[in-house]
């Protein structure tokens, strides 16, 4: 019954209930279609999931100190593009570093007007995702963006090569999830960005500086957005000015089907690496047991709904309340 | 005494949720007609108790009563049907909407279409509030009443449906004393009326004002029902907290050392002006007066949240210039601020990290944060303080009120301060847990710091300071050794009258 409240078993489902969900989706993905769980289509997957990834990454910082970034799939855009251009102008070499100044520049922007000016997150960076459009577009004159001589330089390896036979974005993917894992949990930046987000005020009464904080997560965010610019960029030699389009939400989602609070406080590198996964799993499993590619658009907006559902109703023990 | 059934009787209530007995065989009734106060400190069951009376709970055993006849209420509107009307402690009122549209929320007279028929709403709003002898009318603007009118709008909402019992969750929290008076005008006319009054307070004169009869609840069970013309607060604090509590003036004679803080003729826009003042270490300064006197804001700015106008301040002798909370933390100035929950901690995070939080840049093995030397932190001030949490790992949310407030005193303790300013310190913190913070800032004292304490509760400025700094519309009115003060000379100070009975500019 809704109106009671859930018993231990219940809220064991709804605590874990995205894992459990997970669980069986895969088992049923796996008897629907053998192929599913196939070490070179879980490769598959993990690859194809290490731009989304990367991204959400970066966004994990943002979120938790309390923030939204939706600026991120236009920016990736922005880094694809100029990467690209650049590459023939001045070589790889310089590019990639010219490319990572630039977004962590449009990055840092973002944390001033957020963080120093105190501005809404969700009104500055929803029209930086309209205004770094305008710039991609701008900078690229509207025409997509080709390396001439595809064969001619190593900047394919990134994108395209492999370590050990393992990928290389799945060894950038997981390297970084590493790194930046250890930095929020391990260290005092990390810390901070946990109070930040749980309670700003009380930070800032802590004599945290809660703007610099800001500021930091912003340009955490950026340099992931800019390395997964360069994954895109490398693995397919070319790009239209649209190909980060939408990356943004599939990223919150990812965070959210990771558990962390849209509120702040809360979150982990790992829960958004989980998330990522169960993103790309279930969307790749759709298409193996040949749904259209479009459902996957309608699948994952219902999948997020019930994990926020399922994240409200375990906090407040019961599946239905009264009040909000 | 009354022959007539009772308005509302409670007989053997359990609830219990998942490890709490949070209500342990209750009983409680209220004759028409009647206040009965309900006391009890924090966790003692009142809101749990409130909560079955309005329908947001199901009592796992019991029988609920009204008008002698037994009911069962599952949801609040099943409660509001049978008469029993709750007004929260936190007003839940739409601020853009009229006062007429609030007080008839979710009933609307319409017309035809379903559009809101204004001229009915207006014209019954309007009696209701007339009725109540509101100074305002239904037309104006719910956002733009004082804290009290908004309280007479859900007071109005209540009669709007045939009210044989109205519940006050701490009414008087945030009323000024001209606005108790008028609240109590009105529950005095509802009383008239036959209306049954639950009257929840934390507050004893209030409660010796109102009440007729006082129940008290200690941790989850009954603990008896006191006739109120025949008792006094001694008894009643006795059966809230099992013991009787210490208020007395403090006669403890002061230890002081040099001066650890002057402060001289610091202003601040219209907030405070010409404030000048020493603290020795070893002394606790009180600091009295009423709300918007300014004693907050003298502690905002020490503490580097605002920028004086003009003034000085100088730690040890030496003038400093504090810009920031991080310059005064860096200076040795400490604030344990008024508002625990939003000011003073993140509750989402556990106690260790809550307490190591201004220096977490500083315990480090590398570039990491060392655990070793943050649980040893936390540890060290648990004892000295004696929090109690099963561990360091609870997050401090979970914690009472008291223990919440002993982690905010523990993470500036933390950070050796040479002047601790103490805002508020047992604001909403039960009885028994008041005490032991007394006690602790005394201790503080005793080892040398220098404390400000600021309180809008007299008997706790008389209780734990060495001096007194009474304050009146930003300026400080005039200071008292404990010796000097007396409970009249410190109300005609922060009421603006002097010691010779001139009424201050």
């Amino acid at each position: 019954m809704a109106e009671e409240r859930l018993n231990a078993i219940g809220k064991l489902l709804a605590r874990q209930g995205i894992l459990i969900a997970f669980v069986v989706f895969m088992i049923g993905f796996a008897l629907l279609n053998d192929r599913f769980l196939a070490v070179d289509n879980v490769l598959g997957v993990v690859r194809s999931s290490a731009i989304l990834g990367v991204m959400a990454l970066g966004v994990t910082f943002v979120v938790i100190s309390g923030n939204l970034d939706l600026s991120v799939g236009s920016m990736m855009s922005f880094s694809t593009i100029v990467v690209l251009d650049l590459h023939d102008k001045i070589g790889p070499e310089l590019a990639i570093p010219a490319m990572f100044a630039m977004t962590m520049a449009l990055g840092g922007f973002i944390g001033v007007l957020v963080g120093y000016f105190k501005l809404n997150s969700l009104i500055v960076t929803l029209g930086m995702l309209s205004a770094i459009h305008g710039l991609t577009l701008t900078y690229s004159g509207g025409k997509n963006m080709d390396i001439a001589d595809k064969e001619g330089t190593w900047f394919s390896v990134i994108g395209q090569g492999s370590v050990l036979g393992v990928p290389v974005p799945i060894v950038v993917f997981l390297g970084l999830a590493c790194l930046l894992a250890i930095l929020l949990a391990k260290t005092p930046f990390g810390r901070k960005v946990y109070a930040v987000g749980g309670n700003g005020v009380a930070a800032t009464f802590s004599g945290i500086r809660r703007p610099r904080v800001v500021l930091m997560t912003y340009l955490i965010s950026s340099f992931c957005v800019a390395m997964a610019g360069l994954l895109q960029a490398s693995r397919s030699m070319g790009s239209q000015n649209t190909v980060g389009q939408g990356l943004e939400l599939e990223v919150l989602a990812a965070i959210i089907l990771g558990g962390a609070s849209l509120l702040g406080g809360s979150g982990t590198v790992f829960k958004t690496l989980i998330g990522v996964l169960i993103l790309g799993f279930i969307q790749n499993g759709l298409l193996l047991v040949g749904l259209e590619f479009y459902v996957q658009y309608v699948v994952t907006w219902l999948i997020i709904i019930l994990a926020v559902w399922l994240d409200i109703a375990a906090k407040r023990g019961r599946l239905l309340s009264p009040i909000a | 005494m009354r022959t007539q059934s009772p308005a509302l009787r409670l007989e053997d209530i359990v609830k219990t949720f998942p490890g709490v007995r949070a209500l342990d065989g209750v009983s409680f009734e209220v004759q028409p007609g009647e206040v009965h106060a309900l006391l009890g400190e924090n966790g003692a069951g009142k809101s749990t108790l409130m909560k079955v009376l309005a329908g947001m709970h199901q009592p796992d055993e019991g029988r609920i009563y009204i008008g002698g006849r037994q009911v069962t209420m599952k949801t609040p509107l099943e409660a509001k049907a049978e008469g029993v009307v709750l007004i929260h402690q936190e007003l839940s009122l739409a601020e853009e909407l009229s006062a007429a549209e609030n007080i008839y929320l979710g009933e609307l007279p319409r017309k035809r279409f379903g559009l809101v028929d204004r001229q009915t709403l207006l014209a019954k709003a309007g009696a209701i509030l007339e009725r109540l002898k509101c100074g305002f009318g239904p037309e104006v603007t719910v956002g733009d009443l004082s804290i009290a009118n908004k309280q007479m709008v859900e007071i109005a909402r209540a009669l709007t449906v045939d009210a044989k019992t109205v519940v006050f969750d701490e009414p008087t929290a945030s009323l000024t004393d001209a606005e108790k008076v008028v609240l109590f005008d009105i529950i005095r006319d509802l009383k008239d009326r036959g209306v049954g009054i639950v009257y929840i307070s934390h507050r004893m004169e209030e409660i010796f004002t109102i009440s007729d009869r006082i129940s008290v609840l200690r941790d989850g069970s009954y603990r008896g029902t006191l006739i109120t013309a025949d008792t006094n607060e001694d008894e009643v604090t006795q059966l809230m907290i099992g013991r009787s509590l210490d208020l007395t003036r403090n006669h403890e004679p002061a230890n002081l050392g040099a001066i650890a803080l002057e402060v001289k003729a610091l202003c601040c826009g219209s907030l405070f002006h010409d404030v000048s003042f020493k603290v020795h270490s070893g002394e606790v300064v009180g600091f009295y007066g009423l709300v918007g006197a300014g004693r907050t804001e003298i502690a905002e700015t020490l503490f580097g949240l605002r920028t004086p106008s003009s003034g000085a301040i100088c730690l040890e002798g030496k003038e400093v210039t504090i810009s920031s909370p991080v310059s005064a933390i860096e200076n040795g100035i400490s604030l344990v601020p008024e508002n625990r929950k939003e000011q003073g901690l993140v509750l989402g995070m556990n106690c260790r990290d809550n307490i190591t939080l201004p220096q977490v840049s500083d315990l480090t093995a590398g570039p990491f944060v060392s655990d070793g030397a943050e649980i040893a932190i936390f540890d060290h001030y648990r004892d000295k303080l004696e929090i109690k949490t099963p561990n360091w790992r609870q997050l401090v949310g979970n914690l009472s009120g008291g223990n919440q407030q002993k982690i905010v005193i523990g993470k500036w303790l933390s950070m050796h301060p040479k002047v601790l300013i103490v805002d508020e310190p047992t604001r909403g913190i039960d009885v028994g847990s008041k005490s032991e913070i007394h006690k602790l800032i005394r201790d503080l004292a005793r080892q040398g710091y220098a404390v400000i304490v600021i309180s809008s509760e007299m008997p706790e400025v008389m209780h734990v300071s060495d001096r007194i700094i009474a304050m009146y519309q930003g300026r400080i009115m005039r200071e008292f050794t404990s010796e000097e003060v007396t409970e009249d000379n410190l109300v005609q100070a922060i009421s603006g009258i002097v010691a010779n009975g001139d009424r201050a500019a």
